[in-house]
């Protein structure tokens, strides 16, 4: 078996070797490693996208808008760094649309590290899998396959809201039960058992 | 009295850097005082009669075994080599997480012997391989098998029986990744696996020359004094593969450089000295003069060091003798400020390491927070400013803004990875080829060409922005953010210029280490000991903390 820390100083070398400059291959390194920590097949669907780099002309997406389409493919390294790069700007977009792009996989390390700097949890859905990105802690799919994914003709991205995944009841009957460990005061335990006086307008 | 911390842009010179001694905080003394109340055992020794074999030791406490294995090989003496690209060694050896069994040793006796070209597990915790002092080697096993002790006089010269060529960790070759083990406490200095390593290989090497004397001779042979063992070490040989290290990880370095401020900032804060403290801090120096008297090196840019070392010592002590008034409060500020004043830097942080001996409450909290979590530091807040960007370059790298490289001689070297042995080098851009593939190592270089970018770009623009056109300064972005959070994550310094000592880079990291006796051998490889001194492992319950300077 491979280390993680030999699959990510593997990986940055070659992605320097494949021309991106160093600050990109440390990104990708860090990426791909990422993805191998998190089950996905990372490592696989970077070097088919190394094969044909050179071959394919892919595109940069520049700024990030709401819809994005590329007139070939997009390359999911510049992709994906512009993402993250942007990431605390586009927020501000509710939903995003990204039409074409290579190995997509790749591109999904990105979401996962800005989930992380932008404290939001992100959904994303390309043809039927859903990848739900956790704060760079996990990342939650449907997709569990070890193939690669050359390319995605849609991507649809969510920046979800931060709020509790249950009900405002759900949380009452759980702290109704919760202060059954607490003990009851009597008038004369108020006075021993507590730090500071009973009052203290001193 | 408050004492600022050292300023980063004076001592993050690569010359004062390369001053660096070892202290109390170096690991292989914190790894020592971790490890002194578990139970240490010699669970196998398999060796032949010339020594070559198998041997398996440990260190367990309650549940927990770490186990170093070790295989001793037969070569021919034109295959020893101690540089990296030696394909055959002495003896070979790793740490093993736990205790192994017979099928583990098995797997690792047809992989660890080849070293780089085998394959470890994520059982395995460090590896590491070990040349023979040859002469010395034989002239032990000799004596002993004679019924006598070695010359004492000759085993000074060397000092150890064998030296290691290099110490692997950190999921190199398969081993396992930081992550598994980042949250064992006995294990949260930095290096200590690479530490408890070594000082375990050195109790083998007592052991193989015990065996094979008492295999030539077996009614007259002796075994190794204790008092002679504990005098050796193990050395190293330590080439340009350790330099680029300091620069590849910025926070390790801060965090390392941070722990030894802080302790010197604390000491010198302190208003009333006891006698004591200082008569400890006096003994361990005017005991370890022993340890540079006897430093030997061919090194003439080494000698004049330890020549100037020992002058400036001698003023020191006068100045003890002579001047200093131990009355006056902040005794230890005294003597830091008056050597600042009247010594060079070797003398300056030789000092400072000595000034560190009496104080354990001062320095052990340290000693933990000598690790890094790097991750925590990788994210570039790309919502930050261009004018955050430009102030932080011009407060925490002026110095090296200062620099020109449109000058040739600033520009002079490039480091590169050699095909051969994936190992760094260093070449020079005017004649050897391959800078296209650079390294990227010249941080000063970088951070001048991101300032002269940044310069000209609008105060309000966001980094994100910033980032779409120049990510090919995107490593150097990074660093001036980690930069604004650790102080001493950068050498103030040029790693590019003609006038670099490579090994100034190397001799601040093997200083943490806790090495002794550096030895420069060129400008870009030196040889050192380590736990010459120490307390042999069926010591560590109760030894003497100054042993270095015993």
């Amino acid at each position: 078996m491979r280390s993680y820390s030999e699959i990510e100083t593997t990986i940055k070398r070659a992605t320097k070797a494949k021309g991106f400059s160093w600050g990109i291959s440390e990104e990708v390194g860090k990426n791909i490693r990422l993805l191998e920590m998190f089950g996905l097949p990372g490592l696989k669907n970077l070097n088919q996208y190394f094969k044909i780099y050179n071959i394919s002309n892919f595109e940069n997406i520049g700024e990030i808008s709401p819809s994005n389409t590329a007139k070939g493919y997009y390359c999911p390294i510049l992709c994906g760094l512009n993402f993250y790069d942007q990431s605390p700007l586009i927020l501000k977009f509710n939903e995003i649309e990204i039409n074409k792009i290579a190995f997509p996989l790749i591109f999904l390390s990105f979401l996962s590290r800005a989930s992380e700097i932008i404290g939001k949890r992100i959904f994303l859905k390309m043809d039927n899998k859903e990848f739900l990105f956790n704060f760079n802690e996990s990342i939650y799919s449907n997709y569990l396959s070890g193939d690669i994914l050359e390319k995605s003709d849609k991507i649809n991205i969510k920046f979800l809201d931060n709020k509790n995944n249950f009900s405002e009841d759900d949380w009452l009957e759980m702290h109704k039960l919760s202060i059954k460990t607490y003990v009851e005061e009597s008038e004369e335990s108020k006075s021993r058992t507590a730090g500071a006086g009973l009052t203290d307008n001193d | 009295m408050e004492i600022k911390l050292r300023d980063p842009k004076f001592l993050m010179k690569l010359s004062k850097l390369g001053s660096f001694h070892q202290s109390k905080l170096s690991f292989l003394r914190s790894f020592l005082k971790e490890f002194k109340d578990w139970k240490y055992s010699r669970d196998l020794f398999q060796l032949n009669d010339k020594g070559f074999g198998r041997a398996i030791y440990s260190f367990t406490k309650e549940k927990k075994t770490y186990s170093l294995i070790c295989f001793a090989n037969e070569i021919k003496d034109d295959e020893r080599s101690d540089r990296v690209i030696a394909t055959k060694w002495d003896a070979a050896f790793t740490l093993f997480d736990g205790i192994p069994t017979k099928e583990d040793v098995d797997r690792l006796s047809n992989n660890v012997p080849k070293q780089e070209v085998g394959r470890l597990s994520y059982k395995e915790l460090t590896l590491s391989r070990a040349n023979k002092s040859v002469r010395l080697f034989n002239h032990v096993v000799e004596n002993l098998s004679k019924g006598q002790q070695p010359d004492k006089e000759f085993l000074s010269k060397v000092g150890y029986l064998y030296r290691t060529t290099a110490v692997y960790g950190s999921g190199k070759f398969g081993l396992a990744d930081r992550f598994r083990i980042k949250n064992r406490d006995e294990i949260c200095g930095p290096f200590r696996l690479e530490m408890m390593l070594v000082y375990l290989v050195r109790q083998f090497t007592f052991d193989q020359v015990n065996h094979i004397a008492k295999s030539i001779s077996p009614k007259n042979a002796v075994e190794l004094d204790n008092n002679i063992s504990r005098t050796l070490g193990i050395g190293n040989s330590t080439g340009l593969g350790m330099a680029p290290f300091i620069v590849n990880h910025p926070t390790l370095l801060n965090n390392w450089i941070t722990a030894r401020e802080t302790v010197l900032k604390k000491i010198r804060e302190i208003e009333k000295v006891s006698k004591n403290d200082l008569d400890i801090f006096y003994q361990c120096l005017i005991k370890s003069l022993k340890n540079i008297t006897s430093w030997h090196t061919d090194s003439e840019f080494q000698k004049e060091k330890i020549k100037n070392l020992i002058f400036d010592l001698k003023k020191f002590i006068k100045f003890m003798k002579d001047e200093f008034k131990f009355e006056n409060s902040y005794q230890f500020n005294n003597i830091y400020m008056w050597a600042e004043e009247n010594l060079n830097d070797e003398c300056i942080e030789y000092i400072v390491s000595m000034m560190m001996e009496p104080y354990d409450k001062i320095v052990d909290p340290l000693v933990s927070k000598m690790s890094s979590n790097e991750e925590k530091y990788f994210n570039i807040p790309v919502g930050r400013t261009i004018e955050d960007l430009r102030n932080i370059i011009e407060k925490n790298y002026s110095e090296i803004l200062k620099i020109d490289f449109s000058k040739e001689e600033n520009n002079k070297n490039f480091w590169f990875i050699s095909k051969n042995k994936e190992e760094p080098r260093i070449g020079d851009r005017y004649i050897d080829d391959g800078s296209n593939l650079e390294q990227p190592l010249a941080i000063a270089r970088d951070i001048k060409k991101l300032y002269d970018i940044v310069f000209t770009k609008k105060n309000s623009s966001k980094i994100g922005k910033f980032l779409l056109d120049n990510n090919h300064l995107r490593h150097v972005v990074r660093r001036v953010f980690i930069s604004e959070k650790c102080p001493y994550a950068e050498i103030q310094d040029n790693t590019i210029g003609s006038k670099l000592m490579p090994i100034d880079m190397l001799r601040l990291k093997l200083s943490f280490f806790g090495a002794i006796k550096f030895d420069p051998r060129s400008d870009k490889w030196l040889r050192i000991c380590m736990f010459q001194g120490a307390p042999l492992p069926s010591e560590l319950s109760n030894f003497d903390k100054y042993w270095m300077y015993n």
